[in-house]
């Protein structure tokens, strides 16, 4: 699915120069669930923006299905990210204004989606996620965990064949974490690829296999059975 | 759920940043609104008021400025009124009229009215001396007072003719002439007895609208309004219907010359001087405008900037999530847009609703809604949010969709 080639994204800031990605080389296939580890700054979140298609790398390629994602323009990348993935944020990132339901709309909105399939789709999957009574309820009069569902909800939308989530558990309980994880487990047992970036060892535990980041060199760690 | 939706509702979740920038939108447009809607009323009244006018040359006491011909004897300043005898003896040629006027105010039935002196022209009549006078035997109240079109003296006979000539052929000491208005407030009709002074006035005639202040007068003998006011044998102001080839003329400079003691104005040089104010209230609100609109282009500019930077994260989220470019620029102009449009039709109210209120009583007119106004209050407003707006909008959608994951 995802082939990384010599992949090097480097910044310059007051003269000094960071790899956050240093000849990264790496290959996703189709319905993995990597996890992404490694210690802060080692360029996790560079990488999973970069297979996001929002970062251009300073140099390498990146193919999605044989396609250079970075040969595309803005407005095709844009679509292909509504379309084909959907992202988990470690701080949920629901618009704070809209609904449970709204916020479950949106990439269906942008892909003009009628009015009324957006709707249904939009209840069905909160029903998945175990919302279904806090559908009008806004981000604000949720708990943490419920939040997290709505954005888990939300990444569905448009039914997307790859999710990129960046520390999905971070700022959940252990009991909500597990949940949460849960989930994405039965996202993964759907037929999707994800691409998950956490710090710790129990969620990496859920995916296939681990990916270590040091200095924006990844290192394949030992494979897991898929617990 | 839609573009539309979402601005609608962030602008109905979050209302407070947006409202000094739609009350600055507003207050442009409804100056302009206000302003311009007044002036071309204005204007249409100085056009139909020359086409009604039955005099055309005013005599006034020297420290009068005249605006408002209809309040041309409303100023309070009196002069004697031997002047008129002066100018009737004088013989000058192209004077058709002499109209003397006192205004004076009182109260009927508790209400205050404003009683106006007119001398009938039997008055006229009366004084051997002026016998024979032109001015007494031929056509006069003539539409504009001009001699090209003389009225029939038919009309002159009757008290309603006041209402179009500004004279009246006769009128006894206890006898009333109400304008419609008055009438209708006190509901008085012809043959009714009105109480003025402690005086009983017998009402003879009620004049048809004419869509001027005389509408809100009551007319009675000017002697009569000399005496019971106690003001002495005074007038505000002498009306003259002339030949308008001798009032653009030497008549003037002739009527100067015989009364050096008064003011002598044309009714061209009140139009004139009022259509400069009009002239200068037009500019003024333009200039109004464009500095209101300045000050809303500021403010929606600021306000912008500030929504993109608190949003910042949700604007990446929509990016993240596959938003393009465009959307966030449409989310942000279409928000200016609603600014605009909400802006533009408050403005057009308010102003309408402010011209309608202040037009009687600054200027003494009607006013109505203008639609042109409005297209170019709505439009005008549109266009400044959308530019205002334009540089924000397009920092938003320049904005990296990879702050989504940093900004925790
Ligand atoms: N926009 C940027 N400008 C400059 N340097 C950046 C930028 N983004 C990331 N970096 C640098 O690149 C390196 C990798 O950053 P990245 O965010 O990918 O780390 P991470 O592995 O996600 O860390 P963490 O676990 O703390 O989230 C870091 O040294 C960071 O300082
Ligand atoms: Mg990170």
């Amino acid at each position: 699915m995802y082939q990384l080639e010599s992949v090097s994204q480097t910044y310059v800031r007051r003269g000094n120069t960071v790899h956050a990605l240093d000849n990264c080389s790496l290959t996703i296939p189709e319905n993995d669930f990597v996890a992404i580890v490694g210690p802060s700054g080692s360029g996790k979140t560079t990488l999973l923006s970069v297979l996001g298609g929002m970062l251009s790398p300073t140099s390498g390629n990146v193919e999605l299905d044989g396609v250079s994602l970075y040969g595309l323009s803005l407005e095709e990348r844009a679509s292909l990210r509504n379309r084909r993935i959907g992202f988990v944020f470690q701080t949920f990132n629901l618009v704070p204004w809209l609904t449970a339901r709204e916020n479950v709309q949106i990439p269906m909105m942008l892909s003009k989606v009628p009015a009324k399939e957006q709707q249904e789709r939009a209840l069905e999957l909160l029903e998945r996620v175990g919302l279904a009574d806090r559908t009008d309820h806004r981000p604000a009069e949720l708990s943490q965990g419920q939040q997290q569902r709505v954005a888990l909800a939300r990444t569905l939308a448009n039914n997307p064949e790859i999710i990129l989530a960046d520390e999905p558990t971070g700022n959940l309980d252990p009991e909500t974490r597990k949940q949460a994880m849960n989930f994405l487990r039965e996202f993964h047992e759907d037929g999707r690829t994800i691409v998950m970036v956490t710090h710790d060892k129990e969620t990496a535990s859920y995916a296939q296999r681990s990916i270590q980041l040091v200095n924006g060199v990844p290192q394949e760690l030992a494979h897991r059975n898929a617990a | 759920m839609k573009l539309r939706h979402l601005i609608l509702k962030e602008v109905w979740q979050r209302p407070t940043p947006m409202l000094t920038s739609l009350i600055a939108v507003t207050l442009g447009v409804m100056a302009l609104v206000a302003i311009q809607n007044i002036t071309i009323y204005s204007e249409d009244r100085i056009n139909s008021d020359m086409e009604s006018l039955g005099a055309n040359v005013l005599v006034m006491p020297p420290e009068v400025t005249l605006q408002d011909y209809y309040a041309a004897d409303l100023h309070g300043r009196t002069m004697p009124e031997e002047y008129v005898t002066r100018l009737a003896l004088a013989q000058l040629p192209g004077v058709q009229n002499l109209a003397p006027k006192l205004c004076v105010e009182t109260t009927v039935n508790s209400r205050e009215v404003t009683l106006t002196g007119i001398l009938p022209k039997n008055e006229f009549q009366k004084k051997s001396a002026w016998q024979g006078l032109g001015m007494l035997t031929n056509a006069v109240g003539s539409d504009r007072g001009c001699c090209a079109t003389p009225a029939t003296l038919d009309a002159d006979n009757s008290p309603e003719s006041l209402a179009h000539t500004r004279t009246i052929q006769e009128l006894g000491e206890r006898e009333l002439i109400l304008g419609s208005d008055v009438a209708a407030q006190l509901n008085a009709k012809v043959g009714k007895k009105l109480t003025l002074f402690d005086e009983k006035f017998n009402v003879i005639a009620v004049l048809p609208a004419t869509g001027t202040i005389d509408d809100s007068r009551m007319f009675a003998h000017l002697h009569s309004v000399q005496d019971l006011s106690g003001a002495g044998p005074v007038v505000n102001v002498i009306e003259i219907m002339a030949c308008c080839d001798d009032a653009a003329g030497d008549l003037i400079s002739d009527l100067s010359a015989e009364l050096p003691e008064t003011r002598v104005i044309t009714i061209a040089q009140v139009v004139e001087t009022q259509v400069a104010v009009n002239g200068l209230m037009s500019r003024l609100s333009w200039v109004f405008f464009a500095i209101l609109l300045l000050v809303a282009a500021a403010s929606i500019a600021s306000v912008m900037y500030a929504n993109v930077t608190e949003r910042r994260k949700e604007i990446g989220t929509l990016m993240a999530l596959g938003a393009t470019r465009g959307f966030v620029t449409s989310l942000f102009l279409g928000k200016a847009l609603l600014l605009g449009i909400m802006g533009g039709i408050g403005g057009f109210i308010a102003g309408t609703i402010l011209a309608i209120v202040l037009g009687p009583s600054l200027l003494g007119i009607q006013v109505s809604p203008i639609p042109q106004l409005f297209l170019i209050g709505i439009l005008s407003a549109t266009a400044v949010a959308l530019a205002a707006s334009y540089l924000p909008a397009r920092r938003a959608a320049g904005l990296d969709p990879c702050l989504v994951f940093n900004d925790a």
